[in-house]
């Protein structure tokens, strides 16, 4: 069904007719448009994030701050709820995507053997949970009687397998020739060397993969600490505290006398321009990363696209 | 393939060029693993490998009977295996065993063995209220309003993406088209709040255009909300869902354009004649495949987005569950919005699946 794409030696040259020629234009407008829309609220949040805030108020600032000042961005590594939340963050970020990965792998690895007895029942298993979940109640009340609320742990243990990653994984697994692992089995290696010694290692690109789909999850998650970790600040998250930010600066309202005032008690800065620093921060580490990393997740989402 | 996998054939490298391809970056690294595996591997079963046919070849081979001896060869399996069956029925399974309080007077302290049975008598107060009904239209009208809009402007901007000859700036579109995804949905409408304020850029263009007197407050008019939250949807996901509309065009045999070149066929023909039916089959696959998370498509924007004075459009059946059961404490009812959900949207998967098959198209099971 699949056909491999062929290298694009033959480019077809066109002939500048004139529908050719709108169209060209149509396309390329369309695209220009397409980009502005995409990067201007961006540059506009990072505009802001630099302004002086009583300043931005004046509003008419687009995408070059009017008077500079890094007040912002000092104002926001001062709140001590920002940086813990900025520690618990990378702290669920890390030891969450690595659990994952490592569940993942190891379930993906085992409903690829050929000759494991309870193959097809095993992944059965865990595709019916891609379709079918309790609901919210019912987990909340789980992971209170399981001790979860209330703790760093909620972040990582409960979504630790996802059925979706586990079936990339799968699916890539399945592509490597199983005399691999017949003639390691011959030299006497057991499964969990197979497992680490050959399949990993060839598994290296479709593990960068699972590894950015699970970290940026963690990364962008809040509603998880609103949910069970309300009551305790030490487990609060970046995007949580952001949203906090959020809300106070919105239900204070659209008039801008009453952040004016906000403002000239707290010196320069205004809840608008510190939630803009902070909006920053938070996007920088992936906005940094995923252009780097766009072959991998490209891979990703066509393998566990098209599959189950 | 420029490098060479160790044990590769020169004879064999065109027949199975295109065969290999699929599977290029996985053979890539063969090369780390040591030659000796190799030498154990029998010469006709060499030629499985280069091919890529492994499949085919070596299943029948194989019988799967359930013997002490398998059993014990496996026995690390096995008990890995078992060990996430248990982990799977704690945090997947046993959650579906709570569905149990929708039937029920819960109450925390008595527990669901103590609760006291109450029948359907929750779904009834569940469908007299007129929040929840409200609560159902809101949820299918933004679900299918923002799957409709994510869907085709998806297409649109692959195929469009895919007619630009120049490579950087290709590339840079598609980057570019990707950043949105990655951020959070509190940045979303973080950036959203500020676009659409009074003082934001869409009502500056707006009043400058003349198309406006005085700037509005979009979020004040529940007219606009639906709409916002579909613009919402189409900003973060588009490049994103290109991605595999993207990949299946690549994959269309090129020969087919030049045959409609030399036919005189302009590049409107082409996308109609060519490009679209080539990428049918990955449409509908997505298509099934989001028809059921229909009713999954609102909770973070709309609770995010969500203002008392839009309440009565931004409401959705996920907060009406959180509303109901986290801050009300009635457990009871928001398992029974819940149910509710999931099994519509089970009944939409299987019937989506049924049209497709129906009507001669791929369908998922």
């Amino acid at each position: 069904m699949k056909k491999v794409k062929e290298p694009e030696t033959k480019q077809i040259k066109y002939k500048a007719s004139a529908p050719n020629t709108v169209f060209v234009t149509l396309n390329t407008i369309f695209m220009i448009l397409f980009v502005i829309v995409t990067l201007y609220p961006v540059l506009n949040t990072l505009a802001i994030s630099f302004n002086d805030g009583t300043d931005a108020l004046r509003g008419g600032i687009h995408l070059i701050p009017r008077s500079w000042t890094l007040k912002n961005y000092t104002t926001v590594f001062q709140k001590n709820n920002l940086v813990t939340g900025t520690v618990v963050s990378v702290a669920r970020t890390v030891i969450g995507t690595l659990t994952a990965l490592a569940a993942n792998a190891l379930l993906a690895f085992i409903v690829s053997r050929k000759r494991f007895l309870f193959r097809k029942q095993l992944s059965l298993f865990w595709v019916i949970t891609m379709y079918v979940n309790g609901g919210l109640i019912p987990v909340f009340l789980l992971y209170k009687n399981l001790g979860l609320t209330n703790s760093f742990w909620v972040y990582i243990v409960p979504g630790m397998v996802s059925a979706f990653n586990m079936l990339v994984i799968r699916t890539y697994m399945e592509g490597i020739p199983e005399s691999l692992e017949e003639s390691a089995q011959l030299d006497g290696a057991g499964y969990m060397t197979i497992f680490t010694k050959i399949i990993s290692p060839l598994c290296k690109p479709v593990y960068a993969t699972v590894a950015l789909f699970s970290a940026v999850g963690q990364w962008n998650s809040w509603f998880d600490a609103m949910l069970y970790n309300r009551m305790s600040d030490e487990y609060t998250t970046l995007q949580y505290e952001l949203m906090k930010l959020l809300s106070s600066v919105t239900s204070q309202g659209a008039s801008a006398e009453s952040m004016k005032n906000a403002a000239s008690a707290a010196g320069a800065v205004t809840p608008a321009s510190v939630r803009a620093a902070a909006t920053i921060v938070t996007m920088l580490p992936i906005v940094c990363l995923y252009p780097f990393l766009q072959r991998y997740f490209v891979t990703g989402m066509t393998i566990g696209g098209v599959k189950e | 393939m420029t490098e060479g996998s160790p044990w590769q054939n020169k004879d064999h490298e065109t027949d199975s060029q295109s065969a290999m391809k699929a599977e290029t970056v996985c053979f890539r690294n063969y090369r780390k693993i040591r030659v000796r595996y190799f030498a154990a591997v029998p010469d006709d079963k060499r030629e499985v490998i280069m091919t890529g046919k492994t499949k085919k070849v070596s299943v029948p081979g194989q019988t799967k009977k359930i013997t002490w001896k398998e059993i014990r060869r496996q026995k690390i399996l096995l008990i890995w295996a078992a060990a996430f069956v248990i982990y799977g029925f704690i945090f997947c399974y046993l959650p579906l065993g709570g569905w149990v309080m929708a039937f029920q007077n819960y109450k925390p302290k008595d527990g669901l063995l103590g609760s006291q049975f109450v029948g359907l008598a929750k779904f009834q107060q569940l469908f007299s209220d007129a929040t929840f009904l409200r609560v159902i239209r809101n949820t299918l009208a933004m679900g299918v309003l923002n799957l409709a809009s994510t869907f085709i402007m998806a297409i649109v901007f692959a195929i469009l993406l895919n007619e630009i000859r120049t490579t950087w700036w290709k590339k840079s579109i598609q980057t570019i088209s990707y950043l949105p995804h990655f951020l959070s949905w509190i940045i979303v409408t973080g950036i959203l709040h500020d676009v659409l304020s009074t003082s934001g850029i869409i009502n500056e263009l707006l009043v400058k255009a003349g198309i406006l007197d005085n700037a509005i407050n979009f979020f004040a008019h529940p007219k606009y909300f639906w709409w916002i939250v579909a613009f919402a949807n189409v900003w973060k996901e588009t490049g994103w869902n290109a991605i595999i509309y993207l990949s299946a065009i690549t994959s269309i045999d090129p020969s087919l354009y030049e045959a409609a070149a030399i036919d005189g066929a302009g590049r409107w023909a082409k996308i109609r004649n060519i490009t679209l039916p080539g990428i049918r089959p990955t449409i509908m696959i997505l298509l099934l495949m989001n028809v059921g998370n229909v009713l999954n498509a609102g909770f973070e924007v709309q609770y995010l987005l969500g203002n008392g004075l839009v309440q009565s459009v931004s409401q959705t059946i996920d907060i009406y569950v959180l509303k109901w059961g986290i801050s009300q404490g009635d457990y009871s009812m928001g398992t029974a919005a819940g149910i509710f959900k999931s099994v519509v949207s089970i009944i939409l998967i299987v019937m989506a699946n049924q049209i497709a098959k129906r009507t001669g198209e791929e369908s998922l099971f």
